[in-house]
């Protein structure tokens, strides 16, 4: 199936939904990693929105991106409860160790900051990829995007 | 044999599925007939992976388990060096009054014949008998507030919602649980996914409405996908849909997605996200209550409030506003979180002590050094210190102290927290989260990291500036997200002045 075929299907899925447009920006990040500027054009025309108001949206949330991440996401947690357990010493060593620094993307790495995991009675958090870890060490993290 | 291993997501990030499969594998490898169930978590996370055996005594509990300590929970579970003894026996267990959390940990979350066997759907079967009036009177009676944070009467909600006319109204159910220090949400969705259900569904019969949105936060994927099992199966059994439990009217449940935006906590902005929109904040009036999602009359829960809905029909109003203290009745799910012993949620009576849950049940600091301060309520809350262990926790109580109670998360820290950059980052995560609607907030959060910057580098002036900044956001912010951010700054300002001004050695230089 080509990209443009991909996108419409999944716009056509969601267009009828109430509030659709959440859900298929999520399912269009889901398949490409990214939402794809060639999305654009058909959410706009499905939606009936402007292309000003689609970037407004894109742009408001932190989840939603223009281009895919490293192979490897680590997010590591900078909120209070995470903080108390030492997560900004972890995560300068992390950001030594990995020669990467939070926001980046360095090869197959991208290491960014989240704001809490719910893993806050066991910190310092992280989680790689789909892996949720609880007190992260960034020994711990650095092998698991090497594994 | 019943084996029960934890399938929360805490207990996952401390390796509860390498654990699991080492139980399946030792069990195969001895020819045992096992059922492994992954239940909730029992909240006490420091012995998470917490593994309990099914005995006729009862569950037996080890912890914290490696898959290294498998092999003898079969051969010799009596001397296992884990061994726990009856859970239910655990002092940090014992002590809690659990009513919100009562089945969290003891079910597989997905069986609806657990969850029944447990007491659910009992409060759902008697709402359905009473008439419209009694529902509403018995939230009002059971003097159930926000557990969001707001603390607002859910009585009173629910009233606004059922007087006002409309073709059709929505229950959205708030999960976009983003204070640090909070967890109990996603607890009880990974843990007990039907109480929320049964919840929303006694919220939508009581006010009539027919839709229902739990709007969950991306960071949450395991929560996420319990609930979307969970409400496909409560659609296959009946529970929900064209009529609730096969003779009520029709009640229907979509999950739905957050994307990393904190303001949408907010409820206003949790309604411009829902419908598709920048999650900004609505000034309030019209209240969601009146002109809510799609400009629907709404009910806006949070997730605690609507899980406790079912047990106050199922116990009456009067059992559950038995518990509490002052205005704040019923219990609240502490969660015990950052440095701390003994970590995790502990669900108790309002009115509880600071200084139990801190000291007593939590055991002081996971580091063995003094408590420095306590986050009450996540990000917008207070820091409190040693001096205010005497304080009950309640909704005034906490106020009295310029503090909040909010989601119930205490976050510990010890004697080596920079308060200084505690408040910086205070204003700091503010600016990151701003939804920009409102200058005090949008600006003002910026200027508040630079006025302490300011301060910390030795400007005499900053003080009186920070304070008047912290007025001007507490009073002309659009939600709490600005009018609370000076919460934690000018408590960590009041407590530990000497934070906020340069380091020592650079004076002397």
């Amino acid at each position: 199936m080509s990209q443009a075929e991909r996108i419409s299907e999944i716009v056509a899925c969601h267009r009828g939904r109430e509030g659709a447009l959440l859900p298929m920006l999520h399912e269009l990040q889901a398949a490409f990693g990214c939402v794809p500027v060639e999305a654009h054009k058909p959410i706009c025309a499905a939606l009936g929105i402007t292309a000003a108001e689609l970037q407004g949206v894109i742009a408001f949330y932190e989840d939603f991106r223009a281009a895919p991440q490293g192979r490897h996401v680590i997010r590591v947690c900078r909120a209070e409860a995470c903080q108390a357990m030492g997560a900004e010493a972890m995560i300068a060593r992390l950001e030594r160790a990995l020669g990467v620094r939070l926001g980046e993307t360095v090869g197959a790495v991208t290491l960014e900051a989240v704001y809490c995991l719910g893993l806050c009675a066991c910190g310092p958090a992280a989680q790689v990829d789909d892996r949720l870890i609880a007190r992260a060490t960034p020994e711990r993290l650095a092998e698991e995007v090497r594994a | 044999m019943k084996i029960y291993v934890p399938g929360d997501a805490a207990a996952r990030a401390l390796g509860a599925d390498a654990v699991a499969a080492a139980v399946a594998s030792q069990a195969g490898l001895r020819g045992l007939d096992i059922e492994i169930v992954r239940n909730g978590s029992r909240g006490m996370i420091w012995l998470e992976p917490l593994v309990e055996v099914e005995t006729e005594a009862g569950r037996i509990g080890f912890g914290p388990l490696e898959p290294a300590d498998v092999p003898a929970l079969f051969d010799a579970p009596e001397t296992h060096p884990k061994a726990l003894g009856l859970v239910e026996e655990i002092p940090f267990f014992k002590a809690q009054t659990r009513l919100t959390f009562a089945r969290v940990g003891r079910i597989d979350p997905l069986s609806l014949a657990d969850y029944e066997a447990e007491g659910g759907l009992a409060g759902l079967r008697r709402a359905l008998e009473m008439s419209a009036e009694a529902r509403l009177d018995e939230v009002l009676a059971s003097g159930l507030r926000g557990r969001g944070g707001a603390g607002f009467p859910a009585g009173i909600k629910w009233k606004t919602v059922a007087g006002a006319k409309a073709a059709q109204k929505v229950v959205v159910c708030n999960a976009d649980e983003g204070d640090s220090g909070t967890f109990a949400d996603r607890m009880l969705m990974e843990g007990d996914p039907f109480a929320l259900i049964e919840g929303m569904a006694i919220a939508g019969l009581s006010v009539g409405a027919t839709q229902g949105f739990v709007y969950i936060r991306s960071e949450y994927p395991n929560a996420i996908a319990v609930m979307r099992a969970a409400c496909d199966a409560a659609r296959g059994a009946g529970l929900l849909g064209p009529a609730l439990l096969g003779n009520g009217p029709a009640f229907d449940i979509e999950i739905r997605v957050g994307a990393g935006a904190y303001v949408c906590g907010e409820e206003t902005s949790l309604l411009n996200s829902l419908e598709g929109k920048r999650g900004t904040v609505r000034a309030k009036p019209p209240l969601p209550a009146l002109h809510g999602f799609m400009g629907r009359p709404t009910v806006v829960n949070n997730v605690l409030t609507l899980a406790t809905v079912p047990w106050i029909f199922a116990h009456g109003a009067e059992a559950y506003a038995a518990f509490g203290v002052g205005r704040s009745r019923g219990t609240m799910p502490f969660q015990l979180a950052g440095n701390i012993r003994h970590g995790g949620l502990f669900e108790t009576a309002f009115g509880t002590t600071l200084g139990d849950l801190v000291e007593g049940i939590g055991g002081g600091t996971a580091s063995g050094r003094p408590v420095k301060a306590v986050q009450i309520g996540g990000p917008l809350g207070a820091y409190f210190t040693p001096a205010d262990f005497d304080m009950k926790l309640g909704y005034e109580e906490c106020a009295e102290r310029d503090g909040i109670v909010g989601h119930a998360g205490l976050v510990v820290f010890d004697d080596t927290a920079d308060m200084g950059a505690l408040a910086r980052f205070a204003m700091e995560f503010c600016a990151h989260e701003s939804c920009g609607m409102c200058t005090p907030c949008r600006i003002g959060s910026t200027r508040g990291v630079e006025v302490i910057d300011a301060m910390r580098a030795g400007d005499p002036e900053a003080e009186t500036l920070l304070r008047d900044l912290c007025e001007v956001m507490t009073h002309g912010s659009l939600c709490a997200l600005g009018g609370f951010a000076p919460y934690p700054v000018l408590s960590a300002l009041n407590a530990f002045p000497a934070e906020f001004r340069p380091p020592r050695k650079e004076v002397a230089e």
